[in-house]
């Protein structure tokens, strides 16, 4: 969809780069099992962790050109949904994920429905208004401690062997891996020409046959979903939940920040800005503090807005030419 | 024969001004209609009404017999009624060939491959003379490059009726016969055209009927030099 097709050779074939990638996580699974220092796991995590919601925020973000400002909404409800199904049933991780992605697709069903009618700026100031709906909500749900938070016991063993935060980076090794997978089918498919149609000029897609009110609104789904999945392993990870860290302002912006340092037209775009702007966070904390890596996030994506609106997805397709 | 079109008591409000007043218009299946008026005086307005881009306040208007008030303008290009914007709109982030795409992954009533989506994309850039430019991007056309590929993306949507508005401004001489020439070989396809033209030559050759359009109004439908002659298409004209 990049443009250059018809120049250059074939891109490679749907089920060829779902090979891949299946190859790609088992290599770092095997690599993974040599690895007894647990820091890297914790490092990788996030890593990974923003793979998933960049590539599933950029479905629509990128893909479509309509910007949601309430990732934060759905990682926080993965999150708690899985809080509470683990402290009623005690149900294992991966049924826990499942479920945080149906209830985030759903809200994302409710929220597409009623907000897609509205075009650009408008759908993103929803997005917002329902972020601070469902904080209010949740600090209110004593069931899962409410403004004081819970407690999560994370299991000392993961079911592979190794540690539990061993596991959670499989388990979002996984997930991220699927998530770009399916970023990078739908970019392929009709339903990728049929966005990049609505983000161009909606009027004039409709005009085409293409469905844009459906289209916007699985699209949403999708992404509610991919989103919801990243928030369900996280009461694990941090083992204390309360709604400051589900609702972190952290997520929110590199979420949103780290697609366009990418560049937000092809699924690599979200990958190269998550793994860039997470290591760059992940230095910044352990060499200066914590404090700073907001300002650096905020500070590279000025410049990037205004150096390099393509990315640097953008940046070297300029050079090619 | 029954109509293809049929719009009945058409009518369209800006806020208090009255953009359409009660249009009647019935296209026969297969016809070549010619729609004439100055400016500001409808002609895009009624488009976009009929196509279901805007939303009309008054009236009904059906297709092969279904009624289209209620539906939104993806189905109605489904059902066969494709139109071109007077401003080209592009999608500016997709090549010229990618363009076509759109319409017929989504326009058409069978799931094309995609190698029949190339060949039937690149056989109509290369009815416009866009073939060569498959590749580029809409921003690097020029403004009449960019018209042909308005034309050609909704001809790609398989229309049974094609509303062609101003497709040939800025044409020259030699490109306007080569635009008549490619609507009229699609109309000895079947296809019903309507053409929304200032160009008189153009409008001449091609249009087998003529409806003109005064102010919202519609005020002569007929043989297209009975309504050349007709006095108050004339007088709005000559007003201008
Ligand atoms: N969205 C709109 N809001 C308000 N007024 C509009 C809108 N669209 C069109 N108009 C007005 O409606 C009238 C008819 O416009 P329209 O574009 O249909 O004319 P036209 O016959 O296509 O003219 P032209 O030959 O210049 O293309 C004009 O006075 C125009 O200013
Ligand atoms: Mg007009």
């Amino acid at each position: 969809m990049t443009g250059d097709a018809p120049l250059s050779r074939p891109p490679m074939g749907t089920l060829a780069f779902w090979c891949w990638a299946a190859a790609f996580t088992g290599v770092v699974y095997l690599a993974g099992r040599w690895v007894t220092n647990d820091y890297v796991f914790f490092a990788g995590y996030i890593v990974l962790q923003y793979v998933l919601l960049a590539t599933a925020w950029n479905i629509l973000g990128g893909y479509a050109g309509y910007v949601n400002f309430g990732t934060a909404a759905f990682f926080a409800i993965g999150a708690y949904i899985s809080t509470a199904l683990n402290k009623w049933l005690g149900l294992p991780l991966p049924v826990l994920i499942l479920a945080g992605a149906a209830v985030c697709g759903l809200i994302g069903l409710l929220m597409g429905g009623l907000t897609l009618k509205l075009q650009g700026v408008f759908f993103s100031i929803a997005t917002l208004a329902l972020a601070i709906v469902t904080q209010a909500l949740i600090t209110n749900w004593e069931y899962v401690g409410g403004a004081a938070g819970a407690y999560v016991i994370r299991p000392s063993r993961g079911p592979l062997g190794g540690s539990y935060v061993e596991y959670l980076f499989y388990t979002m090794l996984l997930l991220a891996t699927l998530a770009v997978c399916i970023a990078r089918t739908v970019e392929r498919s009709a339903a990728g020409y049929g966005l990049a149609a609505i983000r161009d000029d909606e009027a004039a897609a409709e005009a085409a046959g293409v469905p844009t009110m459906k289209l916007k609104v699985a699209t949403t789904v999708l992404s509610g979903a991919l989103m919801g999945a990243a928030g369900a392993p996280l009461p694990f990870f941090v083992t204390y939940l309360d709604p400051p860290s589900a609702f972190n302002l952290a997520v929110a912006v590199n979420t949103i920040a780290m697609p366009l340092v990418g560049g937000t037209a092809t699924w690599i775009g979200p990958v190269i800005g998550a793994v860039l702007l997470s290591i760059v966070q992940e230095a910044a904390m352990v060499t200066i503090s914590s404090a700073v890596n907001l300002l650096l996030v905020g500070l590279i994506m000025i410049g990037f807005i205004t150096l390099a609106p393509n990315g640097i997805m953008g940046l070297l397709r300029g050079r090619r030419r | 024969m029954a109509a293809l079109l049929d719009v009945q008591g058409l009518g369209k409000r800006f806020g208090g001004f009255t953009a359409l007043a009660d249009i009647d218009l019935q296209v026969a299946a297969g016809e070549r209609l010619g729609l004439i008026g100055p400016n500001g005086s409808g002609k895009s307005t009624f488009v976009n009404c009929i196509s279901g881009t805007l939303r009309h306040d008054s009236g009904r208007v059906t297709l092969g017999g279904q009624l289209l008030d209620a539906l939104p303008p993806h189905q109605r290009t489904r059902l066969g009624l494709a139109r071109s914007f007077q401003l080209p709109r592009p999608f500016g982030s997709l090549t010229v060939a990618e363009n076509l795409r759109v319409p017929l992954l989504y326009a058409g009533a069978t799931k094309l491959s995609d190698a029949e989506c190339r060949e039937r994309g690149m056989a109509l850039l290369g009815q416009v003379g866009l073939a060569d430019k498959a590749a580029q991007r809409p921003r690097e056309l020029t403004q009449i490059e960019q018209r042909k590929l308005e034309l050609a993306r909704a001809m790609a949507a398989g229309p049974r009726l094609l509303i062609a508005d101003e497709s040939m401004a800025g044409l020259s001489n030699a490109e306007v016969d080569e635009i008549v020439d490619l609507l009229l070989r699609l109309n000895g396809q079947g296809v019903t055209i309507i053409m929304i033209e200032h160009i008189m030559r153009a409008v001449m050759a091609f249009s087998q009927r003529l409806v003109c359009f005064v102010a919202g109004r519609k005020v002569a439908d007929g043989l297209p030099e009975e309504v050349v002659r007709n006095p108050e298409v004339e007088r709005a004209y000559l007003g201008e």
